[in-house]
């Protein structure tokens, strides 16, 4: 018989570090059916048959968060065999709150009173068989960071899921709300299983619509038990949920007095308070905030996480591994469309995906760092005041920068961000900051079209932010992004060193999920391109001048025609330029005679003659803002999780690029270079039109978001 | 009346009442604002918001205008 156990407790509480103690190599890492909700388990070191769960990070049982909401279905209708719950003993009453929620769930659970070793330090006490007794459940003294006391909680589960222990439910509430919960208890004896029973009347009387939907509570049933809640609020002059939550923190309360001593702590100053008063000083905030991004950046962007994915691509996969794979097919006299599809298409394919990892190794090393020590919820913290004014969360500001340097780990660093509507806004922003790849195009077309010209390169990226801002402002007006403002209730945990093996593990599982997830989808789509661009419809190995890609971009040129390059060549490079931005560039060349990887000057007079200045500026301006590259596509839909929200991210992003491509081309054209007023012109105008009707339009009203969300699974 | 909003840095306050209502409202109380708890208003973030309170013995950022929803004397 295998037993499930689940492992609950707030954020910052230790549950990671636990989880990874006690399951050791066997986690996996998935997401919770429906949602992006992480969702990992693993087997018991020592026990085969003992599963692991561990729930997401939360502060109650309330109805209103995403993951709030996966926990409690999960507890409720799978019923796990035991529960851990996991209470940081520094942090005492607001971790009780959860535990008196759990308690109500009628399933066998063991108390891990974590960070103890934190407690003796500042003199704390707590009398652990007093608060067993109070409790009706084993209170464990533990230090997940030091491993002290997992073990003997883990034991302690599997042995009450064996024998199903449930100890006596403490008397949490009093007087009128306990008669009031025993009468609703009473009233819905026929309709829920009797395990269930304190856990719904409690549900009831908080007025939670999504028990009241499951239950299917016949009329004079509701009736009866809202005249039970609506005497009680009467009496204590306060609505259901208040007091509800009022009698768990006095109950809490009046525990904690009788079984922690807490030595006074006047005067004295902790560690974290100290970093603190740096961190998150006045005028010291900023500076030391740019400091940590910008040290970050350097090393995992621009210097050793440049160099190796460099390494990666070049000399691992162009040269090692591309040139043994060719002399191996050579050797055994393999056709030249086979030697094709794997050097080109297959090794070319994975080096793609693989390319990527050492910088996102090295960005989720640091995004760890910055989590596991505390320093992220500064983060928000000091950034909050300017994102939110355009519906993103402070926590934004990681993303959008990664992103000047690479779309796809930018696209990952979003993981960062709790609440769903800002992550997804974020993923589908972040990708608008102009990424390294994209600085060749920049680069070229200044060069070719606009020599000596030096506002150009910067402005694309104030244009970037200008983007992000503005849909910002405008996605926040929408339904979806609009409506009630996600609570921006955040705890600042006290600062602390994170654990190494906890940082690798943490890094590690984010770049898995991307390689394995995301990689599936770039290989598929690296060899279908490599086979559109070499085989010509009849099948045939063809260069790309007469191959299916040609053919699909002569068919797709009119499209392209309103921005200012209506001929097939420019259609193909756009659709190559999604395989990796910068081959925007390198297919203009080879389109136009030139070698690829030929010397600048070389590649500017090929294709100088294919464009005129503006719509070779309309060219940039549509490559920049239009999707980025197949990775990052692959990596938005990944993390989006939904297909839904994958196509609205990318559909977003190609109208953003080919309207501020018609707009450039069009006023451009009659601004500066004596086209006449036409269509064109006034479609553009049209167009300018419509995004400040969009940006300065007043909000739509719409039910919370998170309820839309929680409503789905 | 009085809200955590007017409370100055470095004020110690008690919580009268919360206005307000839905997932906010209900994730100030989880967090442990309640009627009667001691709220120590530790410091205001470098961009003037939002703001860092010491409750039930651990640090708690909140935004101005949430602030403003709870009554405090």
């Amino acid at each position: 018989m295998e037993y499930k156990i689940a492992l609950a407790g707030n954020p910052n509480c230790g549950k990671t570090t636990l989880f990874n103690d006690l399951t050791g190599s066997t986690q996996y890492v998935g997401n919770w059916p429906g949602v992006t909700v992480e969702k990992k388990d693993g087997k018991l070191r020592g026990h085969k048959n003992v599963i692991i769960q561990d729930l997401p990070g939360i502060y109650s049982l309330s109805p209103y968060s995403l993951e709030e909401v996966v926990s409690r279905n999960y507890l409720v209708k799978e019923k796990p065999d035991a529960v851990i719950n996991i209470v940081d003993g520094t942090n005492i009453e607001r971790n009780l709150y959860l535990t008196t929620q759990l308690l109500e769930l009628n399933i066998p659970m063991v108390i891990a009173m974590n960070m103890t070793d934190l407690m003796t330090k500042k003199g704390d006490k707590v009398d652990m068989e007093k608060l067993s007794a109070v409790l009706g459940c084993n209170v464990i003294p533990i230090s997940a960071l030091k491993g002290q006391g997992s073990a003997e909680a883990a034991e302690k589960a599997v042995e009450y899921a064996k024998n199903h222990r449930i100890g006596e439910r403490p008397h949490v509430f009093t007087g009128s709300v306990e008669h009031a919960l025993a009468h609703i208890e009473e009233s819905i004896q026929n309709a829920a299983e009797p395990e269930n029973l304190r856990w719904y009347a409690v549900k009831l009387f908080e007025r939670d619509s999504k028990v009241e939907d499951i239950l299917k509570l016949p009329e004079e049933v509701k009736s009866h038990i809202d005249k039970h809640i609506k005497d009680c609020e009467e009496e204590m002059d306060d609505d259901s949920e208040s007091i509800i939550t009022n009698q768990r923190y006095a109950y809490i309360g009046r525990i904690v007095s009788n079984t922690v001593k807490k030595k006074s702590v006047h005067g004295s100053l902790s560690a974290s308070d100290r970093i603190d008063r740096i961190v998150t000083d006045k005028f010291l905030a900023l500076p030391v905030f740019a400091a940590a991004m910008w040290l970050m950046y350097y090393i995992s962007v621009s210097t050793l996480g440049g160099v190796l994915t460099d390494w990666v691509n070049d000399t691992l996969f162009g040269g090692w591994i591309t040139n043994a794979v060719t002399n191996a097919l050579t050797a055994a006299g393999a056709a030249g469309w086979l030697q094709g599809l794997i050097v080109d298409g297959i090794v070319g394919g994975v080096g793609t995906v693989l390319g990527f990892v050492p910088q996102m190794l090295l960005i989720f090393f640091f995004l760890a760092l910055l989590e596991d020590s505390g320093y992220m919820a500064r983060v928000a913290f000091i950034m909050d005041r300017i994102f939110r004014r355009f519906g993103l969360s402070g926590k934004s500001f990681i993303p959008m920068l990664i992103g000047t340097g690479c779309g796809v780990p930018a696209v990952m660093a979003a993981r960062t961000i709790e609440d769903e509507r800002d992550r997804r806004m974020t993923i589908m922003l972040c990708t608008f900051m102009p990424c390294s790849a994209k600085m060749v195009i920049i680069a070229m077309t200044v060069s070719t079209f606009f020599p000596g010209n030096v506002w150009i390169a910067p402005s694309m990226y104030f244009l970037g932010i200008a983007i992000i801002v503005l849909s910002g402002v405008a996605l926040k007006k929408t339904k979806y992004f609009g409506g009630e403002a996600s609570p921006f209730v955040m705890e600042l945990p006290a600062y602390h060193i994170p654990s190494f093996k906890g940082v690798l593990i943490h890094m590690w599982e984010r770049a898995r999920a991307f390689i394995i997830k995301a990689g599936t989808i770039i290989f598929t789509a690296c060899v279908l391109i490599w086979f559109l661009s070499n085989f010509s419809w009849s099948m045939q190995p063809v260069d790309i001048e007469s191959s299916m890609l040609a053919g699909i971009g002569g068919a797709a040129a009119w499209f392209f025609a309103p921005l200012g390059f209506g001929s097939w060549k420019g259609a193909v490079a756009v659709i190559s330029a999604e395989m990796a931005k910068e081959q925007a560039i390198g297919t203009l060349a080879v389109l136009n005679g030139v070698a690829a990887d030929a010397a600048d000057a070389a590649v500017s007079a090929g294709i100088a003659g294919m464009f005129t200045a503006v719509s070779a500026f309309s060219f940039m301006v549509l490559n920049l803002f239009d999707p980025p590259c197949i990775v990052a596509m692959a990596t938005i839909r990944r993390e989006m999780g939904s297909r839904k929200w994958g196509w609205i991210a990318i559909g977003y992003q190609a109208a953003m690029g080919y309207v501020l491509a018609l707009i450039s081309y069009q006023l451009g054209s009659w601004m500066f270079f004596g086209a006449s007023f036409g269509a064109g012109q006034a479609a553009a105008i049209a167009l300018i039109l419509m995004i400040l009707t969009a940006v300065l339009r007043r909000p739509s009203k719409a039910a919370g978001e998170v309820q839309m969300a929680a409503d789905r699974i | 009346m009085k809200t955590l909003r007017d409370a100055a840095v470095g004020e110690t306050v008690a919580v009268l009442r919360l206005c307000g209502a839905g997932a906010v409202k209900r994730r100030i109380m989880d967090m442990g604002i309640t009627k009667g708890t001691s709220l120590y208003v530790r410091k205001t973030a470098p961009l003037g918001d939002p703001i860092e309170l010491t409750v039930r013995g651990y640090e708690l950022s909140v935004r101005k205008a949430d602030a403003e929803q709870i009554e405090v004397e």
